[in-house]
């Protein structure tokens, strides 16, 4: 079993190592084959595993691989820890991992850097399992920033496009505020225990409950003030409300990315930190609050802007941000495992629905503005059935007791805890009315997507369509399994007839969709319910006062129902605005009312962060640059030290006239002086 | 008595025509009190014993040197008007440099007379061992000092050279003979046979 | 008064020093600075000579007469460029020549 996992871990770092160094050499396929091979490999592996622990009885151990720092105290090892949480986290990632890897065979198909590419995303899946198999903070710090590091070069991809670089960018520094705040938790947790191992410092939490700390100016709960530090770097990774900004901007990446990083893995590396901590977190109701209060604002905050948005990967991108809020707030109330079902849950529709998207942008040649698609059910059949599947499970349509699609058991089990926690402080009651409000929006905005391409009349095929986001850089001509169709690139206001993708990008989202549809029903007794103390097997703490899941259980019939009903609700809405009085979306756009223009900007965020952040690091950037460089330093320096030997030269260049009595006369005076001294020195 | 006598005429007409050499406005007069300057300072050569280098000073100095410097003076045809113009501009601070300059220097001459090497010695007598001046220094001339002798030679026809280099001019129209030329002229640019018609002329 | 040493040394000085004193006080005409320089040569000649003679070695009077001569090489090279400086400008105004400023 130590073998199996070291080969889960490992072999896809293997697979990057080879087709990133040698991938031009050996040619396109044999990279590629190798790093999907790689992948497929692990999630095979990676089923076994947790297979095994669910009905196998696979008891949680650790394997160190490697020493990684040893001084002093601070000692932090490569290891491989499985338990609950991670078995989980192994399934999702290598899941989803393989599946876009061979989605890209056909979505990157006419890219010159396919190499580089499949690299960059075995890569990225290599620090993902580094990441959830850590079993200290150093290692859990070294997946983190792996994954922004490979998060950077594949929003960058196509790094000829000026918006990717800045996308790239901001993506990386806006995650490093939030390390920053996780690096000081690092350092809290460190210094008050004395060892970065979980299994050194979980035991000690509960003798250190009461301790307090003074940072910053004022005493802290020690406890609260880790967690919540740590919370900050989750904000930041997992884009919640105030570091949100960077994740749709992070869309200019290609639409696999966006499904493996932004969607299903990466992104909820903050949620699944949170749970891992969770013996920290129970012991900290001031942070546990923290985290409820931010994730439910960013539920409803991402749920608002999503619904104005016209690029059909950043609707996406925003219901992420949303379901990320969801997550948030279900731990911050103490549920957990319920947070850890969405996450599961949510890896599968989500990743569907983002590849779906990515089938309609490449069956319309990479037209990303949905106000250019309508109609495209007949053309794109597959795709338009595996994007409702998806499109049921995010809003989470189904019937409580009978059956219901991913999503139905997740979100409502979510909500459901919320109201229980709610019997206890408000922020629970808080956090479900919005989780309630939310799910509304979400069914609103999904179906929005949904009826918006995939129904109603052909808005594409007259005129020029503006150009899509996902301007790629290649531009050759596309070869599909269809031959008869031969487009030249970006063949727009001709008569070209969007297409169906070919079986690389079907198979997988086909898969997800079976996934979408039954994983909820399937796994639901296992996460939250009777089953759940034997699958979590003690991964997930909950303190003595936690009994949120079990009273979630025992909700009232009202909260059972009032998510449904609100889902049923955005459905009935965006059915009448989309399909039966089609373009009433369009004039009610064109009003730019104070609501809409405010969701159609993101509340300003990013334009206040530049007022504010951005600028104010620019002038002081400046600053240092004019006046500290070059006035100061390179003006006291070379420039300065070069100018006045200038002048000086000038000055003494003065003295030579160019006549000749002047220079006798300086022979001459110098003469006088030599005589003087001598009467001077010898006169003694 | 009379070698004071005479010491202090020679010395003051020396001094004085080299001063009226720097002041005259007319160049020609300056090159006439350089000569006088010349003369005197012959006489001070005199007193001291040294009759050789008196008349060579005489022969050379005035006779060679000073006539060269006349000839070029007529020769250039110098406008005087405009010459000694800004003169006296310079004058107070040069005036001052020099003077320091002189007093350090008489200073410098009374110390070593009084406490130097030759200090307490007396002018020898003029017949006292026998020889001349002129035997004296051609006893040491040709002997000890025979090699800066013949480089004294060389710095001269050097000089000559060097004259002639600067100012020697081609004139166009004088005919002179290129030895290069004729030396290297063979049978192809010596001859031209040209066929001629009767009656035509020859262009050459 | 015995005129010693010192007197034809002090002679000498003064002499020298109107020499000098004629070279950079003089803007207009060239041929006075080299007559200067024949005058500082003279001073020293004196000084060379009067040594000698006050020594008791001949050596100071051979001395002098190679003075002699590099000083008449060097009016003679002197004026030879003064022809020529005269033929290029036309003038001997040395105020004129002051393309080395700078």
């Amino acid at each position: 079993m130590e073998g199996i996992v070291s080969v889960i871990v490992l072999a896809p770092l293997i697979a990057a190592i080879v087709a990133g160094l040698v991938g031009r050499r050996i040619g396109n396929v044999a990279s590629q084959s190798i790093t999907t091979g790689s992948l497929f490999l692990a999630c095979g592996l990676s089923w076994y595993v947790f297979s095994k622990w669910t009905w196998g009885g696979l008891e949680p151990f650790t394997v160190t691989l490697a020493p990684f720092i040893h001084v002093g105290n601070f000692i932090s090892d490569w290891s491989i820890r499985i338990d609950a949480l991670s078995a989980t986290m192994l399934v999702v990632v290598t899941t989803v991992s393989a599946l876009v890897h061979l989605y890209s065979w056909g979505y990157m198909a006419e890219d010159d850097s396919k190499p580089r590419f499949f690299a960059y995303l075995s890569f990225f899946s290599f620090a993902m399992l580094a990441l959830v198999t850590a079993a200290d903070f150093m290692q859990l710090f070294f997946g983190w920033e792996g994954v922004g590091v490979a998060s950077y070069l594949l929003i960058g991809f196509w790094f000829k496009k000026p918006t990717a670089n800045a996308a790239a960018i901001k993506a990386f520094v806006v995650n490093r505020v939030g390390d920053f705040g996780f690096a000081l938790g690092i350092m809290t947790t460190f210094w008050a225990f004395g060892s970065v191992k979980f299994a050194d410092v979980f035991p000690q939490i509960a003798a250190a409950a009461g301790h307090t700390w003074w940072f910053a100016g004022a005493n802290w709960s020690l406890i609260d003030l880790a967690c919540v530090l740590l919370f900050v770097g989750a904000m930041g990774k997992s884009a919640q409300f105030f570091l949100h900004t960077w994740l749709p901007d992070a869309m200019e990446g290609p639409t696999p990315v966006s499904a493996l990083i932004h969607a299903a893995t990466m992104v909820t590396a903050g949620v699944y930190m949170v749970c891992l901590l969770s013996p920290m977190f129970e012991y900290a109701p001031v942070a546990k609050d923290v985290v409820a209060i931010i994730g439910a604002v960013t539920a409803l905050f991402a749920a608002t802007v999503g619904l104005t948005q016209n690029d059909i990967k950043r609707v996406i991108a925003y219901s992420t941000c949303s379901q990320l809020g969801y997550m948030f707030f279900a731990a911050g109330v103490g549920a957990y495992q319920a947070a850890m079902f969405h996450l599961f849950t949510h890896a599968f529709f989500k990743a569907l629905l983002f590849l779906g998207a990515g089938s309609v942008i490449h069956g319309m040649h990479h037209e990303q503005d949905m106000r250019n698609y309508g109609g495209l059910a007949k053309y794109l059949p597959i795709t338009y059935g595996v994007m409702t599947i998806g499109t049921i499970a995010i809003t989470g349509l189904g019937i409580p007791g009978v059956f219901g699609f991913a999503g139905f058991y997740s979100k409502d089990t979510i909500i459901e805890a919320a109201f229980a926690w709610g019997q206890h402080s408000p922020v629970g009651v808080f956090a479900g009315l919005i989780g309630i409000l939310v799910a509304g929006l979400t069914a609103f905005y999904s179906w929005r997507v949904a009826f918006f391409t995939f129904n109603g009349k052909a808005r594409w095929g007259h005129g020029e369509p503006a150009q899509g986001h996902d301007d790629t850089t290649h531009g050759h001509a596309e070869t599909h399994t269809e031959p008869d169709h031969d487009h030249d690139d970006h063949g727009h206001g001709h008569d070209h007839t969007p297409h169906e993708s070919p079986w690389t990008m079907l198979v997988p989202i086909i898969l997800l969709a079976v996934g979408a549809a039954l994983a909820g029903f399937v796994f639901v007794g296992y996460f939250v319910g009777e089953g759940q103390a034997e699958f979590w097997r003690g991964a997930i703490f909950t303190g003595p006062h936690n009994h949120v899941l079990h009273e979630a259980h025992e909700s009232s019939a009202l909260v059972k129902w009032t998510p449904l009903v609100a889902s049923a609700l955005g459905l009935l809405v965006a059915y009448y605005m989309y399909v039966l009085h089609q373009g009433m979306g369009a004039r009610l756009a064109a009003q730019k009312g104070m609501m809409y223009l405010i969701s159609y900007n993101k509340w300003y965020v990013d334009e206040i962060y530049d007022a504010t952040f951005v600028r104010a690091a620019r002038w002081l950037g400046d600053t240092f640059w004019k006046v500290g460089d070059k006035k100061i330093i390179d003006g006291l320096g070379p420039d300065g030290v070069a100018a006045a030997s200038s002048a000086v030269g000038k000055l003494a260049g003065k003295m030579q006239t160019g006549y000749v009595y002047h220079y006798a006369f300086v022979m001459l005076l110098g003469v006088l002086g030599l005589l003087s001294f001598a009467f001077w020195a010898f006169s003694r | 008595m009379l070698q004071a006598i005479a010491f202090y005429l020679m010395a003051g007409a020396t001094l004085l025509s080299a001063l009226a050499v720097v002041g005259a406005r007319n160049p020609v007069h300056s090159v006439l009190f350089l000569i006088a300057a010349f003369f005197s300072a012959a006489g001070l050569f005199v007193l001291l014993g040294a009759e050789f280098l008196a008349m060579l000073l005489v022969v050379v100095y005035v006779g060679a040197v000073a006539v060269l410097f006349l000839f070029v003076v007529m020769m250039l045809d110098i406008d005087f008007a405009k010459l000694k113009a800004g003169f006296a501009q310079y004058l107070p601070i040069g005036g001052l440099v020099a003077g320091i300059l002189a007093i350090e220097m008489v200073l410098v001459a009374l110390t070593v007379a009084r406490e130097g090497a030759a200090a307490g010695n007396a002018l020898p007598d003029a017949n006292a061992g026998g020889t001349s001046n002129i035997e004296a220094i051609g006893k040491v001339l040709y002997t000890d000092y025979a090699y800066y002798f013949e480089a004294a030679g060389l710095v001269l026809l050097v000089a000559m050279i060097g004259a002639i280099v600067l100012t020697m001019r081609h004139k166009a129209h004088v005919k002179r003979q290129d030895i290069g030329k004729q030396v290297a002229r063979n049978t192809k640019t010596g001859m031209e046979v040209v066929q001629i018609k009767s009656g035509s002329g020859v262009e050459l | 008064m015995t005129i010693g040493l010192g007197h034809y040394l002090a002679v000498a000085a003064i002499l020298f020093t109107i020499g000098v004193f004629g070279i950079f006080v003089n803007r207009k005409n060239v041929i006075v600075i080299l007559m200067s320089i024949e005058l500082i040569l003279l001073a020293v000649n004196i000084n060379l000579v009067a040594f000698s003679a006050y020594l008791h070695d001949i050596t100071g009077q051979v001395f002098a007469m190679f003075v002699l001569t590099v000083a008449a090489a060097e009016a003679a090279v002197g004026l030879a460029i003064l022809v020529t400086f005269f033929r290029n400008r036309g003038d001997i105004e040395v105020d004129h020549a002051s393309v080395m400023k700078g």
